[in-house]
């Protein structure tokens, strides 16, 4: 299926609905729909083979990419916070393209070949005009890219990940029950568009009918405004934004009245976290959702039913549910494997692989990493338990080799986050004569503790192989915008102090 | 007798506005009606002599999952119409589905 036809769809279905801003004056479905059609129309006139999009949130981002679908090419939302050498790499790797820009980023880029660029206002104005042409129907198939997402590239040079049409219309329509919003129902997007929860954000409101609030740009006191102001029901955030909600809305006592449903996910989520949400925020249901950009988002959910079942009970494997991401989609396969790729017996580790029709695994200029089968293979480390839920403990690749015995820094850093003063964890390998690498964190701490002390909180809950040799206490960890630890960055900054 | 379904395949009723997509395909070649009469390709024509059967004339919602257990099929209806769905005679379901939790 073609992303023009869930659009389509939306539009006649729900046409009088309000689908973006308020709800007093805000864009309708059937509104929404045009304004693609006419952007649409404009893009596919427009030079170049893609449609890229450097900005912040606006109506603009939806626009862009149900335009670019009717346009039949390819959508790209880059990281307006990269730095400009590493943006002109990629924007450059964009090209032949049209480039959508907020203000200033054509200028801080500057010209490229094959790259032409029109501003979000030039854009928007394209979209609004009353006698534009407006595309009928779309162009292509859904076996075509609909959207290209460059990885952070926290591990090494960005990959631009394929989803075609195909894969995410997979995911939506085995997720989302059309239309199936309730009137009332409105969610509050502050993900980027450059991440793939921004892009799936735009896909499942518009096929269930729910209404769409956009903050610009991720901050705590805007984000609690607009939840008061706009009687937002649904939200999703990435870890680093919860404990900064919270710091708000404990401060000011007003809670989040209309909230119904928080879903969190794009990194694991340290537990003491979400006790703490829960305790704030009792009349919410927490959703805590795993997913990768090559996964068209989310591939196992923990849902609200979940959260309380694993808060209410006493048995240690029912409780330990809360640190899992639920269980896999029933439209999809998840698999736990060796280093062979032969499957694990229940409870073991390995690597999580996954197959189904929203799995891409694939990456432009470098094919599919998908097995004859159709198997992916994440590079994230997990279990399932005995009862199906699946456990994330990281990325492989940051799997520490210590003296030949693998070591998950998940474990470690989860450990040391139990500890009350320690409000942020991340453990790393460093190079160590003696043992291959050594374990050594780093922590943001509330209270006064020493290393001594978190050494042996974690040597009384791991052993001693699994207590870092040295811990630094910083004022804050390198993270991206998008909450994902810059471990590779962390891990110099660690080798230059302890190695 | 009947059509190849193939995963993305695109029909319509031939007798209203019904259009569907196929979402799984059936196992093999199959009688797939909408309305009393055999669904057509979007694209291909459409026989204008034929009516809506009385008797398929429950209707087919738009969003609306449908699927057929012995055969695999699975359809999505992209447009809805007044003709009902149907396998030879035998009225096609609806899909069972669990809402999940919304997560985006």
């Amino acid at each position: 299926m073609h992303l023009g036809m869930l659009l389509d769809m939306a539009a006649d279905g729900m046409a009088d609905r309000v689908a973006l801003g308020p709800q007093a004056d805000g864009l309708t479905f059937a509104e929404m729909a045009s304004r693609a059609r006419r952007l649409g129309a404009a893009l596919a006139r427009r030079p170049g083979e893609r449609v890229g999009l450097i900005d912040l949130n606006s109506v603009a981002v939806p626009l862009t990419l149900f335009g670019s679908a009717i346009a039949g090419k390819p959508f790209v939302p880059i990281n307006y916070r990269l730095a400009d050498p590493a943006l002109r790499a990629i924007v450059a790797r964009t090209a032949p393209a049209t480039i959508i820009v907020g203000d200033g980023v054509a200028e801080r880029v500057g010209p490229i070949d094959g790259i032409e660029y029109l501003t979000r206002t030039q854009a928007l104005a394209l979209a609004e005009d009353p006698a534009g042409e407006r595309a009928d129907g779309w162009t292509g198939d859904a076996d075509d890219i609909a959207v290209l997402l460059f990885t952070s590239g926290t591990t090494g040079e960005p990959k631009a990940a394929v989803l075609r049409h195909s894969n995410l219309a997979e995911y939506i329509i085995s997720t989302v029950e059309y239309a199936g919003s309730a009137a009332d129902e409105a969610a509050i997007v502050s993900v980027p568009p450059y991440h793939i929860a921004g892009i799936s954000a735009v896909l499942s409101s518009t096929y269930s009918g729910r209404r769409v609030v956009q903050l610009e740009a991720f901050e705590p006191r805007a984000w609690v405004d607009i939840v008061r102001a706009e009687s937002i029901t649904h939200a999703m955030v990435v870890p680093t934004m919860l404990g900064r909600i919270l710091d708000v809305i404990e401060a000011d006592g007003g809670g989040l009245p209309s909230l119904r449903s928080l879903s969190y996910g794009g990194g694991p989520m340290p537990l003491p976290v979400i006790e703490r949400a829960v305790a704030a925020l009792p009349e919410v249901g927490f959703v805590n959702a795993y997913g990768l950009t090559e996964t068209s988002s989310t591939i196992a959910v923990l849902g609200p039913d979940d959260h309380q079942v694993a808060f209410a009970s006493n048995e240690p494997a029912a409780r330990a549910r809360l640190a899992s991401v639920g269980r896999p989609l029933p439209s999809l396969e998840v698999s736990i494997r060796d280093p062979a790729g032969e499957q694990v017996a229940t409870g073991e580790r390995g690597e999580i692989w996954v197959r189904g029709g929203q799995v891409s695994g694939e990456y432009l200029g470098r094919g599919t990493s998908l097995n004859a089968d159709g198997w992916f293979p994440t590079r994230d480390e997990g279990h399932l338990d005995a009862e199906g839920f699946l456990f994330v403990h990281g990325r492989l690749d940051d799997v520490i080799v210590r003296g030949g015995e693998n070591l998950s820094p998940g474990e470690i850093e989860a450990a040391l986050l139990e500890h009350p003063a320690v409000l942020e964890a991340a453990v790393v390998g460093i190079p160590d004569k003696e043992w291959g690498e050594g374990v050594v964190a780093a922590v943001v701490t509330s209270d006064a503790v020493t290393e001594e002390e978190l050494r042996a909180h974690v040597r009384t809950r791991l052993r001693s192989s699994r207590t870092p040799d040295r811990i630094q206490f910083r004022a804050e960890l390198p993270f991206n915008e998008s909450g994902k630890l810059l471990r590779r960055v962390l891990r110099a900054e660690l080798t230059d102090a302890f190695a | 007798m009947g059509v190849e379904t193939k995963s993305g395949a695109r029909f319509r009723s031939a007798v209203d506005q019904t259009e569907i997509i196929v979402v799984r395909p059936a196992s093999g070649a199959i009688d797939l009606r909408c309305g009393g009469h055999p669904v057509v390709a979007i694209g291909a024509e459409v026989p204008g002599d034929l009516t809506l059967d009385p008797a398929f004339a429950g209707g087919t919602p738009l969003g609306k999952r449908f699927a057929d257990a012995d055969s695999g099929l699975e359809l999505l209806c992209t447009k809805g119409g007044e003709g009902a769905l149907s396998i030879g005679e035998t009225p096609l379901p609806l899909k069972d589905a669990k809402p999940l939790p919304s997560s985006d």
